[in-house]
């Protein structure tokens, strides 16, 4: 270690297991913002396939026929759900919205941000990731 | 004899381990961590166990203390892997038997658990932590600013912060930006935009709205999850947000 500014770093940053539901949420919404974001580039990609003609396209859509391609798929319509609602939860937040109200904090000074409602924000997101990828699946495979 | 007895019974004395993170940037590459053995009680304190270590054990192990009381904010530490003051945290609360204390992430490290703290008063000052208007109730004839209890309340919380740094060390952003202001400045630029006595909004407003600053803040809440004064940072940070979106006036 040199004499730095003894940051914790990406390590610590990207460690959601210390800080309760609000870290692990801060956590899944920037690897589901980052995974959508290389999903876009890749659907750009795979459309322009089109160009190449039926064939071409029809070629590189059997990819997403494949097991591998249905487990991606599923995990993108997870992340799309996931960061939707958690970036809707976010967005009031960030505006002060069902952040709670400014008291004088009596011990054991359990933060007021940190509700019952934003929490709830946090497990919907998640569950309704959970069912919209089971149901995707289910669509998939269940062919 | 009884009363003696009766007190002796009531005591639950442990023996535990006490690991102190060892590293001095001027001599030393690397942090050691150092292992010693500490006598425990149901209410010892960590601070107290690293006292009785300088006290019987190692004089030499560098620790920032002063009030013991959750006062003065200069024990923070990495306390079994998240920041708290050491002189608020139990031995007992821990729940292990062994205990590991670190210096503060994000902070420079002087000495093994001491961290540089100019950063964080730097911060501090940049935001005006003062009233910011033209009059002043010092000079003889002026009246002192009134403030109802209503309006006291929409900042006192924020006024308990004493400058401790756990919430920038437990900050995420912190952890990958050291230009970041930090929750700790940010809930005390709430602190005087909420204060009914304060005239200096726009010109704190405008100096948080700059590429390193409230706009790095992603609402993980872990500052108010570790703040020991129930300052609840983040709540005051996008409150701040609020004024600065038009959500709030
Ligand atoms: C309705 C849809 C969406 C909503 C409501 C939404 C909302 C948000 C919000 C509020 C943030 C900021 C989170 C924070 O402050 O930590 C964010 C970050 C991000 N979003 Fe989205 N988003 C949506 C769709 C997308 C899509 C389709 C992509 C990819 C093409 C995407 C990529 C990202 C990325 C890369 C980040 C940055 C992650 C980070 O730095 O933490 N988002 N989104
Ligand atoms: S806001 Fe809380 S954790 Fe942060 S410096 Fe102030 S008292 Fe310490
Ligand atoms: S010694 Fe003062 S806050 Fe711990």
């Amino acid at each position: 270690m040199t004499q730095d500014e003894h940051k914790e770093g990406f390590k610590g940053m990207a460690n959601p297991s210390r800080y309760g539901i609000e870290r692990v949420a801060y956590w899944l919404m920037r690897l589901s913002g980052l995974g959508l974001l290389a999903y876009f580039i890749g659907h750009i990609y795979e459309t322009s396939n089109i160009l190449r003609g039926r064939v071409g396209w029809n070629e590189f859509l059997e990819l997403t026929q494949t097991t591998e391609g249905h487990i991606v798929l599923a995990i993108v319509i997870a992340m799309c759900v996931f960061h939707t609602v958690n970036g809707i939860r976010v967005m009031l937040g960030h505006g002060g919205v069902g952040v709670g109200k400014p008291a004088r904090p009596d011990y054991p000074y359990d933060p007021a941000s940190q509700n019952y409602r934003h929490k709830i924000g946090i497990y919907s997101a998640i569950i309704l990731a959970a069912i919209a990828m089971m149901y995707g699946l289910a669509v998939m495979f269940g062919e | 004899m009884a009363q003696v007895s009766d007190v002796a019974d009531n005591q639950s004395s442990q023996t535990k381990t006490l690991r102190i993170a060892r590293y001095n940037p001027e001599k030393n590459s690397e942090k050691q961590f150092m292992e010693f053995s500490v006598p425990v009680e149901k209410w010892t304190t960590v601070l107290e166990t690293i006292l009785n270590v300088k006290q019987h054990q190692d004089h030499s192990v560098g620790v920032r203390y002063s009030c013991r009381q959750a006062t003065c904010g200069s024990c923070g530490m990495i306390i079994n892997g998240k920041p708290r003051l050491a002189c608020f945290t139990k031995v007992s609360e821990l729940d292990s038997d062994v205990v590991t204390v670190e210096p503060m992430n994000n902070f420079p490290i002087i000495r093994d658990l001491a961290v540089k703290f100019e950063r964080l008063f730097d911060t501090h000052h940049k935001i005006k932590p003062y009233l910011d208007r033209d009059d002043t109730e010092l000079e003889s004839d002026a009246k002192e600013f009134l403030q109802s209890p209503e309006e006291l309340e929409q900042y006192i919380q924020f006024a308990n912060c004493i400058k401790c740094g756990l919430c920038n060390s437990a900050c995420p952003t912190m952890a990958t930006d050291s230009s970041f202001v930090g929750p700790q400045a940010l809930a005390q630029a709430y602190r005087y935009v909420a204060d009914s006595r304060d005239k200096g909004k726009d010109s704190r407003l405008k100096i948080i709205d700059e590429s390193h600053g409230i706009w790095r803040c992603h609402f993980a809440g872990s500052c108010s999850q570790v703040c020991p004064k129930g300052v609840d940072p983040a709540m005051g940070i996008q409150l701040l947000r609020g004024y600065m979106l038009g959500f709030r006036s």
